[in-house]
């Protein structure tokens, strides 16, 4: 942090700090600013998540259960990894339709990679390294069209919705479905880790955290520019601590499957990785603002076609690991890989979740969120015993309502600003 | 102060098919001064302007800069010398911050790509207090939190904060109020105080009365005359503007005051 520290200049620079209250009182304003400048956060999709949970157990006798809670982790991967490429397509203000067969395509292609006597297997930690590239390939194809020929990304990526639809029915025609055996592409949806590993690895999340929110006041100091109110750094530190130590231990708590699934630490780590690629790497940087004024962006020198280019490929690469997720599921593939509400309910997970359909706004963990929502409430009426369509129609519920909030917060964020 | 003119424009033309934008114009700022283009809309303002910023070549004439001829082909060759333009759109991301805003596309990072924010942030608050824009209550709001003269202010900022030598700004002022427009002009004349070289491009006289040490009159594409503020009057530019009163001498621009 330093190495360009030659021009700061003396303490008595410090930028100008505004005073705050401290505590409970400054964290209350703090969040009363917040809403009042129409910026939500996660408070109002924390409160549906917890009135959901609240709801069902009250509806249904084992929602509200260890062996439940682990069920709806597994169920909720998939999509969230989806989601999470849906997240920086709609940042740059663009649509990815093409995503749940993209996540077909890598499927099969794990499929075939591990299927035995077909004379082309590999390892299944290689298959699915491959069947990523071969996605990002895909991404790739569809953004450089995107983003030197000007193709609007919702006709290229519909016509790739229905290329790789096509290609999976094609691939699979005689067949019907593919069996995966492989133990390690099975592990992605059905490895639970045992009580002490899931211990070390809530341990481990809660000190790479602290580690972090550390090394950033520290800068910050450094520089002599403004420290965040210390009442909600050591919030977050223990709603980290808490949640990291609370999922393990309900996850060690359930008898079937028992202990923390492995999916769900996929769906973390892809979480941090990708929320540190959107807000600390210039190319997050770059990302949000394309999708804010993509002329300000070309005028300031920002590659824009280069950034359009690696978002697309991102897109194919979570789509893949998403798809590789669910197939490992079910142990398979088939014709049907792909359909139904996976695509709709991975961009729903991020609008959701709070991401601007118009670029520019939203965050990484509105695809977790999200998807949280979809999986507890589609679990929750399973368990409740309400049919499909009692699901589609209440998920759609929500998503309305998720985006008419984030609308009028919106508008009230432009009357507070001019 | 240097006594040849930082940038020096001399017989610049420019045509785009059968139409003539400029010809022959020439066109001086001198380090330290705030330069007024005026001109009647077509007048060749903003042909001008993006000769010098590199958006269009000239097909004739010289662009001087530091008293030697160079070759503008591109924004990027123009910011090299030193030279920022302000849009009127301002070409800034609503969605961004202040400081994300001023560092865009320069961000300050290490090795792996990571943003060096503190930095950043601090190095945003110290260039806005040097020019003096208070009004800002912190540098993390977002852009479209902030006021017009303030989003014009954070956009002059950007602008001079890469050690520019040359700022132009395109009608700072339109869509602003009163209080804002005052805001700005301060800014603008501050810029000069602080030995930029300023070219402000405005409809506004009062604007130009306001800030302006010299102002440059185009109409119809060439050079009307160059006026000392300090010697002239609004009536006078007017004029100049709308009939135009050719007191251009063989490629030397003469200030009006001195051949009235």
């Amino acid at each position: 942090m330093s190495a360009g520290g030659a021009e700061v200049v003396g303490q008595d620079q410090v930028a100008p700090v505004e005073e705050e209250p401290r505590g409970v009182a400054g964290l209350w304003r703090h969040g009363i600013d917040n809403l009042k400048s129409g910026n939500l956060g996660v408070l109002p999709i924390a409160l549906g998540i917890v009135f959901i949970v609240v709801f069902f157990s009250f509806k249904a006798t084992n929602f509200f259960t260890a062996n439940n809670f682990d069920n709806v982790i597994i169920q909720m991967a998939g999509t969230a990894m989806l989601a999470y490429g849906v997240v920086f397509v709609l940042l740059l203000g663009e649509i990815d339709l093409s995503i749940s067969y993209v996540a077909g395509i890598g499927a099969i292609t794990v499929a075939e990679l591990q299927l035995p006597g077909s004379g082309h297997v590999v390892n299944g930690l290689l298959a699915m390294v491959l069947a990523v590239a071969v996605c990002g390939l895909i991404g790739l194809v569809q953004g450089s069209i995107v983003a030197f020929v000007g193709v609007p990304s919702f006709v290229v990526t519909l016509a790739g919705f229905m290329i790789w639809q096509g290609v999976i029915l094609q691939v699979l025609e005689q067949r019907g479905s593919i069996i995966i055996q492989d133990r390690w592409i099975n592990y992605t949806a059905s490895y639970f880790f045992s009580d002490v590993a899931g211990w070390i690895i809530a341990a481990v999340i809660t000190g790479i955290y602290l580690v972090t929110v550390v090394g950033g006041l520290a800068g910050k100091r450094r520089a002599g520019v403004a420290i965040p109110k210390p009442g909600l750094v050591v919030a977050k530190l223990v709603g980290v601590a808490i949640a990291a130590f609370g999922i393990v231990a309900v996850c060690n708590h359930a008898q079937v499957p028992h202990g923390l699934p492995l999916a769900g630490v996929l769906v973390v780590i892809a979480l941090v990785l990708l929320t540190f690629l959107a807000k600390r790497t210039t190319f997050g940087r770059h990302v949000y603002a394309v999708g804010g004024n993509a002329e300000a962006a070309r005028r300031a020198g920002i590659n824009v076609s280069r950034i359009r280019i690696i978002v697309f490929i991102i897109s194919g690469a979570t789509a893949a690991v998403g798809g590789i997720i669910l197939a490992a599921n079910v142990n398979s593939v088939d014709l049907n890989f792909g359909g139904g509400t996976l695509l709709l309910n991975s961009i729903a997970a991020a609008v959701i979740g709070g991401v601007s359909l118009f670029g520019g706004r939203g965050e990484v963990r509105a695809a977790f969120l999200g998807a949280l929502v979809i999986a507890t409430v589609s679990n929750g009426l399973n368990t409740a015993g309400y049919a499909t369509g009692v699901i589609y129609v209440v998920t759609g519920v929500i998503l309305l309502l998720a985006v008419t909030l984030d609308t009028i917060a919106r508008r009230l964020q432009v009357r507070s600003g001019r | 102060m240097d006594e040849t003119p930082l940038l020096q424009l001399r017989d610049i033309t420019k045509s785009f098919g059968s139409v003539q934008a400029l010809s022959d114009v020439d066109f001086d700022v001198r380090r330290g001064e705030v330069m007024a283009l005026v001109g009647d809309n077509g007048a060749g303002k903003s042909t001008l302007v993006k000769c010098v910023a590199g958006t269009h070549t000239p097909d004739s004439g010289r662009i001087l800069f530091e008293g030697d001829e160079v070759h503008i082909h591109g924004p990027k060759d123009a910011a090299k010398l030193g030279i920022e333009v302000v849009y009127q759109d301002l070409a800034l991301c609503d969605n961004l911050d202040v400081v994300q805003n001023m560092y865009l596309g320069r961000e300050e990072h290490d090795l792996f790509q990571r943003l060096k924010e503190p930095i950043m942030e601090q190095r945003t608050a110290e260039t806005l207090k040097s020019l003096a824009v208070t009004t800002i209550n912190s540098i993390r709001q977002p852009v479209a939190t902030l006021s017009g003269g303030q989003r014009q202010s954070v956009a002059v900022a950007k602008a001079v904060q890469w050690n520019s030598k040359l700022v132009i700004l395109d009608e700072p002022t339109a869509a602003l109020g009163v209080a804002q427009t005052e805001q700005v002009l301060a800014l603008v004349r501050r810029l000069g105080e602080q030995g930029l070289a300023v070219v402000i491009i405005s409809h506004n006289l009062h604007d130009v009365f306001e800030t302006a040490n010299r102002i440059t009159v185009l109409r119809l594409g060439r050079t009307v005359g160059v006026f000392e503020r300090e010697k002239t009057t609004q009536q006078e530019v007017v004029q100049a503007i709308t009939a135009g009163v050719p007191t251009k001498v063989s490629g030397i621009p003469q200030t009006a005051g001195a051949t009235p």
